[in-house]
């Protein structure tokens, strides 16, 4: 459980990090390292040179602007559970920070290393696409934009190039008033979710959903937005029979990767389930 | 790969050690600078026996390099003994029966000790989220939780008594 030999830079500026990642085919980049720290120790990744963006100044800021919250890639898990704003002004993220790992791990795993590991089952890959996020990325040709829409290719996979590195990521202004629901199911708390849904919605004057969204996570190849329980629910008034009836169209929307097939269908049922229950739970109906 | 010298502060002294950019933290604190005090258990991150305090936080020494605590401050269950004796946080460990084989004890105390430094009136609840992420296969955790649970008064929080009995007062 030793490490492979590897080199470690630790540069002070992002140009200083694109050089390196473009001088070092095999490079790759260590922020928090609570996910890439055990890949190494098991040997699934051999990389020739660890660049640590841990000596670049700004990353770890937390912006909370009028249109949008931005945390910057180097933000951790436990710097949103303390941030004194952020419960108010992102909700959903906090509750679903919430249930990120470990004491120790949150001390140091970031916001821009979990986006860009991309494991299906993390809640901010997650919360991302459902809120639509911006990922912000500095690579050789300068900062451009994606959308958490396109950015997540697979298990483990991205649209980064190997040059490219995660700077941040912008959250569109969370709408006063909106309702949400959250919940997961892990063997221990803290431990990564089997399966996990989230949903969000606005409250219409006429008492039906709006700009209706869900998303599952640990139940497919990337976060999973349930677009069909969207569609299902937008501008309907959303009751217990509903939500019931949106949980067992998410089961026909997400295709859960484990090897065992019973386990695929335990997620899948964990996805219908809670898919129920987290939109009672925003839209205040009681639970069975 | 060509060694590194790594300087940082190890229990409030100076240190200055030459590794290889590989070199795992906890393997640092134990193989190079000899201070055997944390345990290496599952070298993945899972298991918190490893836990060492970096500048006031808990973390895993086995998903750090060493090269990265340049410059800062660790603090291992060593720092955390007096030299003769036993801390109020390890004696209430003995009196709480809070270990049995030990293993896991030099992390369970770096973990408390954090948590109890910054969150001196910790809950039961809280003191049981804190130290989700240590493993302990002897104790079942009720001992633990109580010996960090009337520690508390050692840093400075709620008085000993059991969470019912501080609750009705």
């Amino acid at each position: 459980m030793k490490l492979p030999d590897l080199d470690y830079c630790a540069p002070a500026s992002l140009e200083e990090v694109v050089a390196l990642l473009s001088a070092n085919a095999d490079a790759k980049i260590i922020s928090g390292g609570q996910s890439l720290m055990p890949v190494l120790a098991f040997r699934l990744n051999a990389p020739s040179v660890l660049v640590d963006l841990g000596r670049l100044q700004g990353l770890d800021r937390i912006e909370i602007g009028a249109d949008h919250v931005r945390l910057g890639a180097r933000v951790r898990w436990i710097d949103i559970e303390r941030h004194p704003a952020l419960r108010t002004a992102q909700p959903l993220l906090v509750a679903m920070i919430d249930h990120v790992a470990h004491t120790q791990v949150r001390n140091r795993g970031t916001v821009g290393g979990s986006l860009a590991h991309a494991d299906p089952a993390s809640e901010m890959p997650g919360f991302a696409r459902l809120v639509d996020a911006v990922i912000e990325v500095f690579g050789e040709s300068g900062p451009r934009e994606l959308s958490a829409e396109d950015f997540f290719l697979g298990p483990l996979e991205t649209v980064l190039e190997p040059t490219d590195v995660l700077t941040g990521v912008r959250l569109p202004a969370w709408p006063a008033g909106r309702r949400w629901g959250f919940q997961e199911v892990a063997r221990r708390r803290g431990d990564f979710a089997m399966a996990g849904v989230a949903v969000c919605f606005d409250d219409g004057t006429d008492g039906a959903v709006h700009d209706m969204r869900a998303v599952a996570i640990g139940a497919g190849s990337t976060p999973v937005r349930l677009s069909g329980v969207e569609a299902f629910l937008e501008g309907r008034v959303l009751t217990a029979e509903l939500a019931e009836a949106a949980g067992a169209t998410a089961g026909q929307e997400v295709s859960p990767m484990v090897e065992d097939a019973g386990e695929a269908d335990y997620r899948r049922a964990l996805v219908m389930t809670l898919t129920a229950r987290t939109l009672k739970q925003a839209a205040g109906l009681e639970q069975e | 790969m060509g060694n590194r010298t790594v300087e940082f502060e190890l229990n409030g002294e100076a240190v200055r050690v030459e590794v290889e950019p590989r070199t795992k933290l906890v393997d640092c604190i134990r193989h190079r600078l000899m201070r055997t005090g944390t345990h290496v258990g599952c070298e993945h991150g899972v298991c918190g026996a490893c836990t060492v305090i970096l500048d006031g936080e808990s973390v895993l020494s086995c998903l750090m390099l060493a090269v990265q605590v340049e410059g800062r401050s660790v603090t291992t269950v060593e720092g955390l003994s007096p030299a003769e004796g036993l801390s109020p946080l390890q004696a209430s460990f003995r009196k709480h029966h809070g270990l049995q084989c030990g293993f896991c004890t030099p992390g369970m105390i770096t973990a408390a000790h954090a948590l109890l430094t910054r969150e001196p009136d910790a809950d039961d609840d809280r003191i049981r989220e804190a130290m989700s992420g240590n493993i302990c296969r002897c104790t079942g955790y009720l001992s633990i939780v109580e010996a960090i649970r009337e520690a508390r008064a050692a840093y400075g929080g709620a008085s000993s008594m059991p969470a019912g009995e501080v609750a009705a007062q």
